[in-house]
């Protein structure tokens, strides 16, 4: 899907440039009749005066004469941040907090009333034209990686003047990368353009190995050529692509299972304690979640100034939230019930009810939005195919983290030897003097607390509503149940089984069908291993 | 002649057995109020609306719902939270044959497709839709879908002794899949918006009086067969061995019976009262849409049946109606608070009632089974 | 009235409904041998529970086995009756019947019947409905829909509750019975269904001493007629009812004899009863 939305964007871009092409023809008018030393400021008189059909050739010849110096005002053009003052004329770049720069110099300026301002307009074509030029700019950047990015934005407008600018830079180029990725809009080029066989073959040799969707697009175009040999030579080519674009989308869905995986576990996790360890069933678990989402929409309505460190401290607010508001539940209903599970799970959709409506009335019922810090906004490009969403990256690291935290708390801990010395026998470790209740409480508020961290990870990929429990309640049953009760490495590996499953099904049968099917998996599962992936066996487990 | 001497010595048997006054009282109280409503001037005080009657009708589907999960759970200890699910599939069995019963009506006019069938440019009806239009085999399927369902994952479920606490999470879970899937649009049961727009019953008109009394009365006099049915059935050899499997099922398993063919059957009989409530309920409200499905309804049936008292059949119908009256008089004074009231039910009698309102009344002990031990064991295992 | 009463008959009588009642297969005992137990071995996560257990039980003995805790006494009963599936070996009941295709409940109504450790009891039920339940009779759903009390199964119920003493009881509820009435109407529930062979378990703890004979002089009435087997810590209790002992060590027999014989066994001597002497 993602690949397809990628090429979708290339064509439209490449039928955007050839409804561009018409106007150089009107460049040359233009150079005849205009002197041969006009200034760059007079240019830029032009700019703000010119008509929207005759904006592109004021910008090439901008380009062609002031080169890197123009950066800042191309970008902020393409953005619609550039603005001229009426009465002088004089072209300003307009920053968000209103803050007015020079153009040209990038000098400060002083405030102007904005009635006095008037914005430079751009169409569609302009952008694409804006855009090849600030690439093009890029080209002669100092820092490779810029030239890297700049050759690479313009592999899907490839015209004579930008393969011969190419061709001229590519002999000076130093960097490895840079020089590949040169080689490779040559290549293009070559293929597209030129008739010699040979020259063609080995152009088509060199694209083999890149990812770029223009290469794509450029191939399939070769594979109905009427040169027999390139056909041939494109077909292998783009059957040795595909098959390396398949892998890479492969990995892009094992990572959004993995993501999917790490969000159960996270969910889940908190449950695998006070299912799996206390054999108490909470069907308010989801709620935990919830309230924890809810802190950290709270956190930031708090600290709206400093979003980037809000999640720091929603994480520990929200594991005492969700942990006290647990440890209440149990000292108060669960205590009571105890040795009736069934009893013990209405009790607790009780309570579910009860803390949706809560926050209902007085979040209201609607979904609210969670700002994403900047440092977890973006993504991580590993190549033209594959790209990882950092937050989704995070939060697989986060639960991770979580897991591992709390494998070591069960272990190593006094806490830890406690929940698990009653967990397996209560009456004996009563006997041995532990306080079975307050371990009760202790690890009710412990699993509790975890599915508040949870809801703290969870309320950066989705909206926070009242229902944001509800929907992670039944899966979260099935990680546990899957993985076996009273297993954490049985959740992980549920969790992330149960997650990558999802996502290969969903392309073939539809996201609704895949949960479908993944819940009859796990129903006709449960009929073949009563105790999950990782029963505990012998008699103690009867 | 024994079934008809069991009927007739239900009063008898059990000196105080209070099922015969009940289900002649349920009659009675439905008769008059039908009479109250077809024969009673609109003017008189002592007129029942039609509104009200439609919604009594409500209730006692509602109530025969109950019956349903308080047979497995109060009786056999298998606490089905996905009960929801056979009712909503009965309801669509009879939404089905009503929808095609509009005929040409609809809003395209298409006589043999229903409206959002021609919306989504359907040009055939699904093999599953046909025959629908009969009655009779509509009523078939209202049985034998969820019967089949019920059977399938009852099978499944017991045969590997899926137990407890798991047995309720599947049974959600089931539910949860099968409202997943009534959403879709391509499952061709019309989607989120579900079916309505009914127009007529085996030929009467579902607005009129008549029609709605007829309703009405059919559902309470299906609920007082069920109800003896049920109570015939559970008083038999065969609800001794019900019971002994909730009490304890290992044992019952060392004695020779094959237990998980009791519950699988018990479980189908169960499924089928929830679906014939479903299939009454449909053309009482005219709407049946995938929300029926949804996990909460069907959680909401057990809290009926323990606010009523599980394990005795009157007070999964008492809880069943009480409650039930009660969300309708709560969300008309403050809507929001029903919610924060149903939550606290749920918790206060788990806590404080764990025999329901009819334990409160019947303290002797000996009579109507009480709940004393919870295989608390057995569950956890 | 008489065709009502035929009519009542074909309605009531289990022998109408033949195809539904099992069609109990023949036990061949040709051998004497009523149990062959062979080469059993069973490990719960590397522990061995049973342990190459070979064990013939002729028909109409009663045998008693004795052994330390962890000696696989229970575990065996276990398998024998279904409850656990084991790694590798056989059981079979007679000469012909493999015990281990079978689940619990066709294993009990092959007539094999168990007591367990901690008295088992239906709760929820009258002490006659216990009985009732125990029957041997069809225990199919269809027929059990239907099915009344025959007046010579009645006459049966009254004989048995005679001999467990519960006769004042027979209308309490058995979760009201005291912990030693719960055992006697758990071995009362096994006379019920009549098994040809009978697994005890442990059958006198929390019994008083009366009690404890009284269940001496029982099992040892029974045998001839069924086959037993006792599991039973209480030495006391083990001479006084067996003829034939055996000794589980770590999942298998160590020695096998009557009790004169076992407690003079050099094996016995040092790995058992050694440490209480």
């Amino acid at each position: 899907m993602r690949t397809l939305t990628s090429l979708f964007c290339c064509l439209w871009l490449l039928t955007t440039a050839a409804v561009a092409e018409p106007l150089p023809g009107e460049i040359e008018a233009t150079e005849i009749t205009a002197p041969v030393e006009i200034t760059t400021e007079v240019l830029l008189q032009q700019l703000t005066e010119a008509k929207l059909k005759d904006t592109q050739d004021i910008l090439e010849q901008l380009e062609a004469k002031a080169g890197e110096q123009l950066l800042p005002l191309f970008r902020s053009l393409l953005n619609g941040n550039l603005y001229y003052v009426k009465e002088s004329a004089q072209v300003v770049i307009v920053n968000d907090d209103d803050s007015l720069l020079d153009a040209l110099t990038g000098n400060a300026m002083a405030a102007v009333p904005s009635s006095e301002l008037k914005k430079i307009r751009v169409n569609n074509t302009l952008r694409s034209y804006l855009r090849g030029a600030i690439a093009r700019i890029q080209l002669t950047a100092t820092n490779p990686e810029r030239r890297l990015q700049a050759v690479r934005s313009l592999l899907s407008e490839l015209d004579a003047p930008t393969v011969e600018l190419i061709a001229n830079l590519r002999q000076q180029e130093t960097d490895a990368d840079v020089q590949s990725i040169m080689d490779l809009a040559l290549a293009l080029d070559v293929v597209r353009t030129q008739t010699d066989t040979a020259s063609r073959l080995s152009a088509i040799q060199i694209m083999q190995d890149s990812l770029e969707s223009e290469v794509r697009i450029v191939l399939n175009q070769a594979v109905t050529d009427s040169d027999k040999q390139v056909q041939a030579a494109a077909k292998k080519a783009l059957a040795a692509i595909e098959q390396r674009v398949e892998m890479f989308a492969f990995i892009d869905q094992l990572f959004f299972g993995l993501s999917l995986g790490s969000v159960l576990l996270l969910a889940a996790i908190g449950l695998a304690i006070t299912f799996g360890v206390m054999g108490v069933i909470n069907m308010a678990h989801g709620e935990m979640i919830m309230l924890g989402a809810y802190t950290t929409y709270v956190v930031q309505l708090l600290m709206p100034e400093l979003i980037d460190y809000s999640l720091w401290v929603a994480i520990p607010l929200a594991f005492i939230v969700s942990g006290s508001v647990g440890m209440l539940i149990q000292r108060f209903v669960i205590r009571y019930l105890h040795g009736r599970p069934l009893e013990t799970l209405l009790a607790t959709f009780g309570i579910s009810l009860v803390l949706q409506q809560l926050v209902r009335t007085i979040f209201s019922p609607l979904n609210r939005q969670v700002a994403t810090p900047e440092w977890m906004s973006g993504s991580l490009e590993i190549n033209p195919v594959l790209s990882l969403t950092l937050n989704r990256l995070y939060i697989l690291a986060f639960a991770l983290l979580v897991f591992f935290a709390l494998q070591l708390i069960l272990k190593k801990t006094n806490l830890g030897l406690n929940v698990r010395a009653v967990s397996q026998n209560r009456d004996m470790a009563k006997a041995m003097g532990i306080r079975t209740d307050w371990v009760d409480a202790l690890t009710f508020g412990l699993g509790s607390g975890i599915a508040g961290i949870a809801g703290v990870a969870l309320s950066q990929l989705t909206n926070v509503g009242p229902n944001l429990g509800q929907a992670y309640i039944i899966d979260s049953f099935m990680v546990v149940v899957f993985g076996g009760v009273g297993n954490l490495l049985g959740t992980l590996v549920a969790a992330f089984s149960l997650g990558i499953a999802n996502k290969f099904l969903e392309p073939v049968t539809g996201a609704v069908l895949a949960s479908i099917l993944v819940l009859v998996f796990i129903i006709l599962f449960i009929q073949k291993r009563p105790k999950g992936l990782f029963p505990q066996k012998g008699r103690a487990a009867e | 002649m024994n079934l008809i001497e069991k009927i007739f010595s239900i009063g008898r048997e059990q000196p105080g057995s209070s099922t015969m006054p009940f289900v002649v009282i349920l009659g009675a109280l439905c008769i008059l109020a039908s009479a109250a409503n077809l024969l009673v001037p609109v003017d008189s005080p002592l007129h029942v609306s039609t509104y009200t009657i439609t919604l009594l009708g409500k209730y006692l589907c509602y109530a025969m719902l109950a019956l349903a999960v308080d047979i497995i759970w109060g009786y056999c200890g298998i606490l089905s939270l996905g009960h929801g699910a056979f009712f909503a599939l009965g309801g669509y069995a009879m939404g089905m044959y009503l929808m095609r019963q509009i005929g040409d009506r609809g809003v395209y006019g298409n006589p043999e497709l229903p409206d959002f069938m021609v919306f989504l440019n359907w040009t055939e009806l699904p093999w599953y839709w046909q025959g629908m239009d009969q009655f009779w085999f509509a009523m078939l399927m209202v049985l034998l879908i969820p019967g089949l369902l019920a059977f399938v994952f009852g099978w499944l479920a017991f045969r590997s002794r899926v137990t407890g606490v798991y047995l309720s999470i599947m049974t959600q879970a089931m539910t949860y899949a099968l409202m997943l899937a009534f959403f879709r649009n391509e499952m061709g049961f019309g989607g989120n918006n579900g079916l309505t727009d009914f127009k007529d019953l085996m030929g009467f008109d579902l607005q009129s009086d008549t029609t709605r009394v007829v309703l009405f009365l059919t559902t309470a006099l299906m609920l007082g067969l069920i109800f003896i049915l049920s109570k015939l059935i559970l008083r038999s050899r065969f609800g001794k061995v019900i019971v002994a499997i909730r009490d304890g099922e290992s044992r019952a398993r060392f004695i020779g019976y094959h237990t998980e063919r009791y519950k699988v059957w018990l479980f189908v009989y169960s499924a089928m009262i929830a679906a014939v409530a479903g299939a009454l309920y449909v053309p009482q409200v005219g709407i049946i849409n995938p929300g029926e499905f949804s996990p909460l309804n069907s959680i909401e049936v057990v809290v009926w049946v323990a606010v009523g008292g599980r394990g005795t059949l009157i007070g999964a119908v008492i809880g069943a109606l009480l409650v039930n009256y009660a969300k309708t008089r709560f969300t008309a004074i403050m809507p929001e608070g029903w919610l924060f009231a149903l939550g606290a039910l749920f918790v206060l009698v788990t806590l404080f009632l764990p025999k329901g309102l009819v334990g409160l009344f019947s303290r002797r002990p000996g009579k109507a089974k009480p709940i004393t031990a919870e295989p608390a064991k057995e569950e956890r295992a | 009235m008489s065709t009502l009463d035929t009519a009542r008959e074909i309605f009531d009588r289990e022998h109408v409904w033949p195809f539904l009642m099992p069609k109990a297969p023949e036990i061949d005992v040709s051998k004497q041998v009523l149990l062959y137990v062979e080469g059993l071995s069973l490990s719960f996560d590397g522990f061995k529970a049973l342990n190459d257990l070979n064990l013939y039980i002729n028909d109409g003995e009663l045998r008693c086995l004795i052994g330390a805790n962890g000696a696989g006494k229970t575990t065996l009963m276990d398998v024998i009756t279904g409850k656990t599936r084991c790694d590798s070996g056989t059981v079979y009941f007679g000469q012909t019947i493999n015990l281990l295709e079978k689940d619990e409940a066709e294993i009990a109504q092959l007539g094999i019947g168990r007591k367990f450790q901690k008295p088992t009891v239906f709760e929820a039920h009258t002490v006659m409905d216990n009985l009732e339940l125990a029957l041997k009779a069809s225990k199919q759903i269809l027929f059990n829909l239907t099915a009344r009390l025959t007046p010579a199964q009645v006459v049966r119920i009254e004989e048995v509750l005679e001999i467990v003493g519960l006769k004042e009881q027979r209308f309490m509820l058995a979760g009201a019975l005291s912990h030693g009435q719960k055992q006697w109407l758990e071995i009362g529930m096994l006379l019920m269904s009549n098994p040809r062979l009978l697994l005890v378990d442990e059958p006198v703890a929390g019994m008083t001493a009366q009690e404890t004979e009284r269940t001496a002089e029982l099992l040892t009435s029974l045998a001839g007629d069924h086959t037993v087997i006792v599991v039973e810590h209480d030495m006391e209790f083990v001479r006084s009812i067996a003829r034939t002992v055996t000794v589980l060590h770590q999942g298998s027999v160590l020695a096998e004899g009557t009790m004169d014989q076992v407690q003079n066994h050099p094996d016995v001597i040092e790995v058992y009863l050694g440490e209480e002497h």
